[in-house]
């Protein structure tokens, strides 16, 4: 690794269906927020990343030209990293090497998306070409209930075990949503509800899956040196992985997703984690579906492959758990793409800071913040923690 | 009660040509002969469906042409139940991954040939393992949905 880093302020739109604000607003609404947050201002800014979902997703192709203006990018290096469903995550990776690399001592990271403005699931079937695999993705929700339908069977975990575990999931997140004040979804749910929804992609039923989602994210990133003259809490980036996998759907093990298992390994031998269950305080474990989240468990070793139905059941990776998982309500309960990942970091880092409000974790030092994307090809993880 | 504000209805229509180049050509105009054209990596020994122009591990051309048998097994399957943009057929269907005979990857493509109105009827016919078969279109135009879907044998 190259220079220390630390994120050193974090701000977020109210997340939601947005349709009475313009996109450039919206993203200024988060910038504007990081800014009141950090008691910095645009001329302390070296260069700026933001990124999105696809361009589809809005109508409007490279938004950073757009969003020059609400950004404060002006008379600065900009930068856009698009990976998909994990671009929150990677534009969060390119700030850090951006800064650990030397080339800047403070970067602001802007994530983003305006979902209810277009056709969120048929601009994700634009992630992959219409020769072979466009019809069958489902618009993206087909392929990861495949995903997960293989990795059950594969562990021999009964279904009811298993959906058992999701509607906990479910349950949880959702709960822990109202202690969220930029979340979503807001709405009290029971194991029965989420066990009768309406099915979308078997197993996967609505309350399985993430809403359609507005919003924006914007962090600051800092070198060890400038960050701390700012007498601060300090998020320190500890550990940052990412892992691709072959184009085609069928040519890599979905099962035990390699990519994920090895974005997160990278950032572990960074972080110096060697039991991560035990030494990670919390987790922001990108989970548009609940069946994944489970699957997500077992490859960043939180658990052992196919027991993590059982750890759910125990309450393992509940808010008062051995490992709380998504106690901001996570990506299930608000999903503005391009924006998700960056909120993961974002939460993670509020996390380490003590100043995640009232879905604070007492006492969290070291957390885990993931996404996933490209539609399910990439991995990503950054580790941040209290402590330089 | 918030103010609603004014939002535009707007649209973008652009057409496309995508070169299909001569290794998908190929494969195309096998599926019209109802034929499942795959090649082999000569490095790694896998056969490799639907036909690549190089191996993405071993990053070599692949030249050798197979066709691949029309049968095989179920590696995964979701029963899909909405409505998006581009489906190739009414829901509910069932999306799903297939290993055919002798091959080396997961091929993506349907299930059918089965009733698929209810779900608790279709959780105790498919199960991962399950044999199936390719049917065929009777008209074909050198697409993927010249496949009609896998079904059980």
């Amino acid at each position: 690794m190259g220079r220390a880093v630390g994120i050193v302020g974090v701000g977020q739109t109210h997340h939601g269906k947005r349709m009475e604000i313009s996109y450039p607003d919206l993203v200024r609404e988060a910038v504007v927020r990081v800014f009141e947050d950090t008691g910095l201002s645009p001329r302390d800014i070296d260069g700026v990343v933001s990124g999105t979902m696809p361009s589809m997703m809005e109508g409007i192709a490279l938004t950073h030209f757009y969003f020059a203006d609400a950004m404060q990018a002006v008379g600065k290096p900009i930068l856009k990293t698009e990976t998909c469903g994990s671009t929150g995550v990677s534009i969060a990776h390119t700030a850090y090497y951006w800064i650990s690399s030397g080339m800047a001592d403070c970067v602001l990271a802007v994530g983003h998306e305006k979902m209810n403005e277009g056709d969120a699931q048929a601009t994700m079937t634009t992630v992959v070409e219409p020769f072979y695999q466009r019809f069958f993705i489902a618009g993206a929700p087909g392929v990861f209930s495949m995903q997960s339908q293989m990795w059950a069977e594969r562990y021999g975990i009964p279904q009811e075990k298993i959906r058992e575990a999701a509607a906990h999931i479910s349950v949880e997140h959702h709960e822990a949503a109202f202690a969220n004040p930029y979340a979503h979804m807001k709405i009290h749910v029971t194991m029965d509800d989420v066990k009768n929804a309406r099915l979308i992609t078997y197993p996967v039923r609505l309350l399985d899956v993430c809403p359609t989602s507005d919003g924006a994210c914007a962090v600051i990133f800092m070198s060890e040196e400038k960050a701390k003259q700012l007498g601060r809490p300090v998020a320190w980036v500890k550990g940052v992985g990412y892992r691709g996998e072959e184009y085609f759907f069928g040519d890599s093990d979905k099962g035990v997703w390699q990519s994920a298992v090895g974005a997160a390994k990278q950032a572990y031998d960074q972080a110096g984690i060697k039991n991560p269950r035990k030494e990670l305080d919390v987790a922001e474990v990108y989970n548009p579906f609940t069946f994944q989240e489970m699957l997500f468990y077992e490859c960043f070793g939180f658990c052992d492959l196919g027991q993590s139905p059982d750890l759910v059941l125990k309450g393992v990776f509940d808010r008062t758990g051995e490992l709380p998982c998504d106690p901001s309500g996570g990506t299930l309960c608000t999903n503005p793409i391009g924006a998700t990942g960056l909120v993961r970091v974002a939460e993670a880092a509020l996390q380490v800071m003590g100043r995640a409000g009232d879905h604070q974790i007492a006492g969290a030092k070291l957390a885990l913040s993931h996404a996933m994307g490209g539609v399910d090809q990439f991995n990503g993880v950054m580790i941040v923690g209290s402590e330089l | 009660m918030a103010k609603e504000y004014k939002t535009l209805k707007t649209e973008i229509r652009l057409p496309y040509e995508l070169s299909y180049g001569p290794v998908w050509t190929r494969f195309f105009e096998g599926m019209r002969e109802k034929k499942i054209y795959g090649t082999k990596c000569e490095k790694c020994g896998r056969i490799l469906v639907p036909a690549r122009s190089f191996c993405p591990r071993c990053f070599v051309d692949t030249n050798a042409w197979v066709e691949v048998a029309q049968t095989g097994k179920l590696t995964a399957w979701s029963y899909i139940n909405y409505r998006y943009f581009g489906m190739p057929t009414e829901p509910p269907f069932i999306g799903a991954l297939i290993r055919l005979d002798g091959t080396d990857v997961d091929f993506l493509h349907l299930l059918g040939g089965i009733d698929l109105a209810d779900l608790d009827k279709v959780r105790g016919i498919v199960h991962n393992g399950m044999q199936l078969k390719a049917v065929w279109q009777e008209e074909r135009i050198g697409h993927i949905l010249d496949l009609e879907h896998f079904a059980p044998v």
